[in-house]
């Protein structure tokens, strides 16, 4: 397990791996916000919670077709279905690799792009604290839809429309967390709330995704 | 002989001939009799004025719209368990008839909305979760048109079904904990059921027995065509083997 996370961190990073790319996306999307609601910090401190929580879901959208198309591609997904190592196993630590590739960064990128839209200072903490949980169950959700999708030639579009509307429950809580946070509310029911999606879609979602994968490699 | 024997697609095809028919004229008198009962013989509410009225429209379809998803998840558990054709073929039947009847009850609720609210749309819980799971049917019907081959279509249709029908319920919940969040006390829903007077309960019992009928109906007859769809594929492999 730990050579296949090791793998996996490995081929991201290395060149054309799309390390860095979802960061990028991340940047720009927040820097184009402020060009289409414009500059005024109200504005821009009032919706922060919500901009940064929407571009961290979209950069993680963004780099989910990779998670099992090139091992697809060029058969050892099917080697690895075939491996000791239980399939289920397999989706969790591709989806604990997909975190580490682009939703960690993102969560350590978060709070320096609040200085851009002017975030309320009482919300950093809860904005790294709510990435930090919520951005696995983004990962673990997303690696299900990438299984469902893996067949397919042009998935990318289909993947995104399957996995967004899964993503509501966790960007609620996600948004409304570092919302309250900035209100000076307290947060911790939010918080709470995610941590269950995360633990329960770690939990459950690899017996899915396994299911799917044994489907799709039949 | 058990219930699973009529999953079979040749039974299927014989009992449900003669069903089909009496369930559309069954569907079309309760929607006859209902609607027009309830739009010319019931009385104007005395706050919300004719407007009231459209509860016969909106109510049951939006009723439909959750059953139906309800019944693609049975549905889907039959075929992941049992492995009837039928009962995929019943499920991806049933889905585009679901999102109607969710565009049906949207639209009825925003043409209410404007004189009583003042507003086609409002990010109210209720009106949220409906458009969510206009898009969990959006997915699921997407996902069964991407996908050629008609087993792997099947499986992949039913886990999705599943695992949506977990996360639909987790943002029901979750919309509502996020709008009591935004706005306090400024609740826009109705329980209609509990509100609702008995003449305008009748009616509205009869329309809504008229679209359970008008679905079955619809559904058995695209379940119809799906299969006939699926021999006919069948035999066009066969002649070209030949």
């Amino acid at each position: 397990m730990i050579a296949l996370l090791l793998r996996d961190l490995r081929l991201a990073v290395r060149a054309g791996g799309g390390f860095g790319l979802g960061l990028a996306f991340f940047l720009i999307v927040v820097v184009l916000v402020p060009f289409g609601v414009g500059p005024e910090t109200a504005v821009l401190s009032r919706i922060a919670p919500g901009i940064l929580w929407v571009a961290s879901l979209l950069a993680a959208l963004l780099s989910l077709d990779r998670i099992f198309a090139l091992d697809y591609e060029d058969g050892s997904l099917a080697l690895l279905a075939t491996s000791p190592l239980p399939l289920e196993g397999a989706a969790m630590i591709k989806a604990l690799a997909h975190w580490i590739t682009t939703g960690l960064p993102l969560t350590l990128a978060a709070p320096a792009l609040g200085f851009l839209l002017s975030l309320a200072p009482e919300a950093y903490a809860y904005l790294l604290i709510s990435l930090l949980i919520g951005t696995p169950a983004l990962s673990m959700i997303g690696t299900f839809g990438a299984a469902l999708t893996v067949g397919l030639r042009r998935g990318g579009l289909l993947l995104s429309l399957l996995v967004l509307p899964l993503y509501v429950p966790t960007l609620i809580f996600g948004a409304e967390a570092v919302r309250r946070g900035a209100d000076g509310l307290d947060p911790n029911g939010a918080l709470m709330l995610m941590a269950g999606i995360t633990a329960g879609s770690f939990a459950l979602l690899p017996f899915a995704t396994a299911a799917v994968l044994r489907i799709n490699l039949r | 002989m058990s219930m699973w024997e009529y999953a079979n697609p040749k039974l299927f095809m014989g009992w449900t001939r003669p069903v089909l028919p009496w369930s559309f004229a069954l569907a079309a008198v309760c929607l006859v009799v209902g609607l027009i009962w309830g739009f010319f013989f019931t009385p104007d509410d005395f706050r919300q004025g004719s407007t009231v009225k459209i509860i016969y429209l909106h109510v049951p379809a939006a009723l439909m719209a959750i059953n139906a998803w309800i019944m693609m998840l049975v549905a889907s558990l039959i075929w992941v368990v049992r492995r009837h054709h039928v009962s995929a073929l019943a499920a991806r039947a049933a889905a585009p008839v679901g999102i109607i009847f969710t565009l049906i009850a949207l639209f009825t609720g925003g043409v209410w909305g404007q004189p009583m609210w003042g507003t086609y749309w409002a990010w109210d819980p209720r009106l949220t979760s409906f458009l969510i799971l206009f898009l969990f049917y959006l997915g699921y019907i997407a996902l069964w048109e991407a996908i050629e081959d008609p087993d792997t279509a099947a499986d992949l249709t039913s886990v999705l079904c599943m695992v949506g029908s977990v996360f639909a319920i987790l943002s029901r919940y979750a919309v509502l904990f996020w709008n009591q969040g935004l706005h306090q006390g400024a609740s826009l829903s109705l329980d209609k059921e509990e509100n609702v007077a008995d003449v305008f309960w009748f009616p509205l019992l009869v329309c809504i027995a008229g679209f359970v009928l008008l679905f079955i109906a619809l559904v058995l007859m695209r379940t119809r065509t799906e299969i006939r769809a699926r021999r006919i594929r069948a035999l066009e492999a066969r002649a070209r083997r030949a």
